[in-house]
C-alpha cells in the first residue's frame, strides 16, 4: 500500500434505521476503501435474539441495504456486516441472507460473499464450563451448565479475526453474526496493517454512524480516515459538524468506563488520548494505547424463555381510587389468586407513580390527576397467560373500595380488544466471557456467491 | 439566606442514562465548557453514597463514577435492579433513568 490512509464509511449507525441519501453520496465522493455497517445490539432487549427475530423492519433493511450494495457495486469495494439481523444468531443470519439474496437476484448483482456464523453450541460451552474457562461479565454469577440448557440460543461476540479472515478468502460483500461493533469498520485497516489501537478507536466512533456528529438527530452516516498515527473523523452530512465535544462524548456512550475499552483479546487505553479540531467539521484522534488481554476471551450472550406474555392497557381518572391504588391492585391481585393460587407472575405498571424507574423511583406520590396501568401476566403456556390477565383485568374493572362513587367500572380501556397477547417473553441469561485458544474457532466461515 | 444552589441539569449541557449492557445502567454529566466542569468536579458534590440515595441503592451497586476530561465529563455507572426486559422491569433501553441525577441540587453560584 503506497498512501498510509484508508477511508471507512459507515453509511448509518444500525443497519436498517435508515441512510439519508444526501449523506450516502457525500460519503461515497469521498472514495471510502470499505462501507462496514453494524446491524445488532442487545439494547432492545433480549426477545429478539430469543425469538430469531430481527428489531428492524424489513422493508426498511432492505431499502438500506440496497443502497450500500449499489454503492459497492458502483465502486467495487467490500463491505462488512457485523451482528446481521441483530441478534446476530443462526437465524437472525439466516433473515439477512434472504433479504441480500433477494436484491441481488433482482438487481444481477454477483458478490464473492462470506457467511459468518456466531451461534455457539451449548455442549462446547458447558466443556468450558467444566475447564473453568467462563466468568461473570456485570454479574456475580458464574455460569453454570444448567443456565446453559435452559438457554433457547447463545451467541459470541466475534473479534476482528473472521472479518480477516474473509477478506484473506477475497470475500467482497461479509455477512457476520454477532460481532463486536467495530469490528466489520476496522478489520479492513487492521488488516493493512494501521495501528491497531487507532483502528479500533476509530471503529467504535463509526460504529453508531453519525451519532458521533452534532446535532445529534436521526440515523446518519460518518466518515473515517485512518492514517499512521492518527484517525480523523467527519459527517459527510454537511448540515453536521464532528466537533472535540462530540466525539469525546461519544466515547461514553454505553461504555462503563470510558479509558478503558474492552474487546476481544484486549482493550484500548484512552488516557493519553487527544482529540483535536482541525477544520469546522473534522476532528482528529491520536494517542490511543492497545493493551493485549493475558488471555484471549469472547464475550457470550444468551437468552432464555420465561413464559409467555399477555397484557392489557387501561387507564384510571377516579381521584378516590388513585389515593388508594395500592390497596386496589393488591385486592386484584388477591382475587386472582383465589382462582389461580399459582404458575404465572402478574405484575402492574402504575405509570403516574413508578411506571418508568420502578424500584429505582424515589418519588413516592402520585401528583397527576390520572394514571396509566399496564396489567401483565407471564405464565408458561399461552392459554394459562391469557386466562389470568382475563381474570385480573375483569376483577380490575368491577373490584369495589372504600368510598367508591363510580359503580360501573374502575378501569378506562382504550382498545378493543382489551387483551394483547405480546407472545413469548425472554430474559438475558448468559452474559459471560469464555477464554478461547483461537480467536477463529467459534465462528465458521462459508463462502457463497450472491 | 444559605448558599445558592442549582440542580445539575441547569449546569450541564446534558444529563443522560443509557445501558451499558443489560445488567448496567450508565448516567453521564456532560458539561458545556471546561470552566463549569473544572468548576463541578472542585465541588466533590457526588459520591457512591449520594449517588445511591437518589436512586434507592446500597453504595456498591454504585460501581463507578468517572470524570473524563475530554468531554468535560462525569460519568457513574451502576448495577440495574433488574435485567434488561427482564420480568417486572420497565426501561429496556435505561434511557429514562437520569432524572433524579438531572434534579439533584449542590451548592452554585451563579458567577
Amino acid at each position: 500500500m503506497s498512501a498510509r490512509r484508508m477511508t471507512i464509511l459507515a453509511p448509518e449507525g444500525m443497519l436498517g434505521y435508515g441512510i439519508p441519501p444526501r449523506s450516502m453520496a457525500e460519503g461515497m465522493r469521498r472514495n471510502p476503501d470499505a462501507l462496514a455497517v453494524d446491524a445488532g445490539s442487545t439494547d432492545p432487549g433480549p426477545y429478539y435474539l430469543g425469538a430469531g427475530l430481527p428489531f428492524t423492519n424489513r422493508r426498511a433493511f432492505k431499502r438500506d441495504l440496497s443502497m450500500i450494495l449499489e454503492a459497492a457495486q458502483a465502486r467495487r469495494i467490500p463491505v462488512l456486516i457485523g451482528s446481521a439481523g441483530g441478534g446476530g444468531g443462526t437465524p437472525h443470519l439466516e433473515w439477512t441472507l434472504d433479504v441480500y439474496q433477494e436484491i441481488c437476484r433482482e438487481r444481477g448483482y454477483r458478490f464473492r460473499t462470506a457467511v459468518i456464523g456466531a451461534e455457539v453450541d451449548k455442549d462446547w460451552i458447558k466443556a468450558q464450563i467444566a475447564r473453568g474457562r467462563t466468568s461473570p461479565l456485570d454479574l456475580d454469577t458464574p455460569l453454570r451448565a444448567a443456565e446453559v440448557d435452559r438457554s433457547t440460543r447463545i451467541v459470541a461476540q466475534m473479534g476482528y479475526e473472521p472479518f480477516m479472515r474473509a477478506l484473506d478468502m477475497d470475500a467482497k460483500v461479509v455477512i457476520a453474526g454477532r460481532a463486536y461493533d467495530p469490528a466489520p469498520i476496522g478489520a479492513l485497516p487492521m488488516r493493512a496493517g494501521f495501528d491497531r489501537a487507532l483502528v479500533i478507536h476509530m471503529g467504535k466512533i463509526l460504529e453508531c454512524g453519525g451519532a458521533a456528529a452534532y446535532p445529534r438527530h436521526g440515523s446518519d452516516s460518518l466518515l473515517g480516515f485512518i492514517e499512521e498515527d492518527a484517525f480523523i473523523v467527519e459527517p459527510p452530512n454537511p448540515d453536521k459538524v464532528c466537533t472535540v465535544a462530540s466525539v469525546a462524548a461519544h466515547t461514553l456512550y454505553e461504555k462503563a468506563d470510558p479509558y478503558l475499552l474492552h474487546l476481544p483479546g484486549g482493550a484500548i487505553d484512552l488516557t493519553r488520548t487527544t482529540f483535536e479540531q482541525i477544520s469546522a467539521r473534522q476532528v482528529r484522534v491520536r494517542g490511543t494505547r492497545y493493551v493485549k488481554a493475558p488471555q484471549y476471551t469472547l464475550k457470550l450472550e444468551g437468552v432464555r424463555r420465561v413464559g409467555y406474555r399477555t397484557l392489557a392497557i387501561a387507564g384510571v381518572r377516579d381521584p378516590v381510587l388513585i389515593s388508594q391504588i395500592d390497596a386496589y391492585l393488591e385486592n386484584i391481585r388477591t382475587r386472582v389468586a383465589e382462582t389461580y393460587p399459582d404458575g404465572y407472575r402478574l405484575i402492574f405498571h402504575v405509570y403516574g407513580r413508578d411506571g418508568v424507574m420502578g424500584r429505582l423511583e424515589q418519588v413516592k406520590e402520585i401528583r397527576s390527576h390520572e394514571v396509566g396501568l399496564v396489567i401483565e401476566v407471564v405464565a408458561d403456556d399461552p392459554d394459562t397467560s391469557a386466562a389470568v390477565l382475563a381474570l385480573a383485568r375483569s376483577a380490575g374493572l368491577h373490584v369495589t373500595y372504600p368510598g367508591r362513587k363510580a359503580i360501573a367500572g374502575n378501569l378506562a380501556f382504550p382498545f378493543s380488544p382489551s387483551d394483547i397477547k405480546a407472545g413469548e417473553a425472554y430474559e438475558f441469561n448468559v452474559h459471560h466471557l469464555v477464554v478461547v485458544d483461537d480467536p477463529l474457532e467459534l465462528f465458521p466461515i462459508e463462502i457463497i456467491e450472491s | 439566606m444559605g448558599p445558592m444552589r442549582r440542580t445539575i441539569g441547569e449546569i450541564a449541557a446534558f444529563v443522560t442514562s443509557k445501558n451499558a449492557g443489560p445488567f448496567l445502567l450508565t448516567l453521564d454529566i456532560v458539561f458545556p465548557d471546561r470552566a463549569t466542569y473544572e468548576r463541578f468536579k472542585a465541588l466533590k458534590a457526588l459520591d457512591r453514597v449520594t449517588i445511591a440515595g437518589l436512586y434507592g441503592l446500597m453504595a456498591e451497586d454504585v460501581l463507578k463514577i468517572i470524570e473524563f476530561d475530554p468531554a468535560y465529563a462525569v460519568k457513574i455507572t451502576m448495577r440495574r435492579p433488574i435485567g434488561s426486559g427482564a420480568l417486572g422491569e420497565s426501561d429496556v433501553y435505561g434511557a429514562q433513568q437520569h432524572v433524579p441525577l438531572m434534579e439533584h441540587a449542590v451548592a452554585w453560584e451563579d458567577t
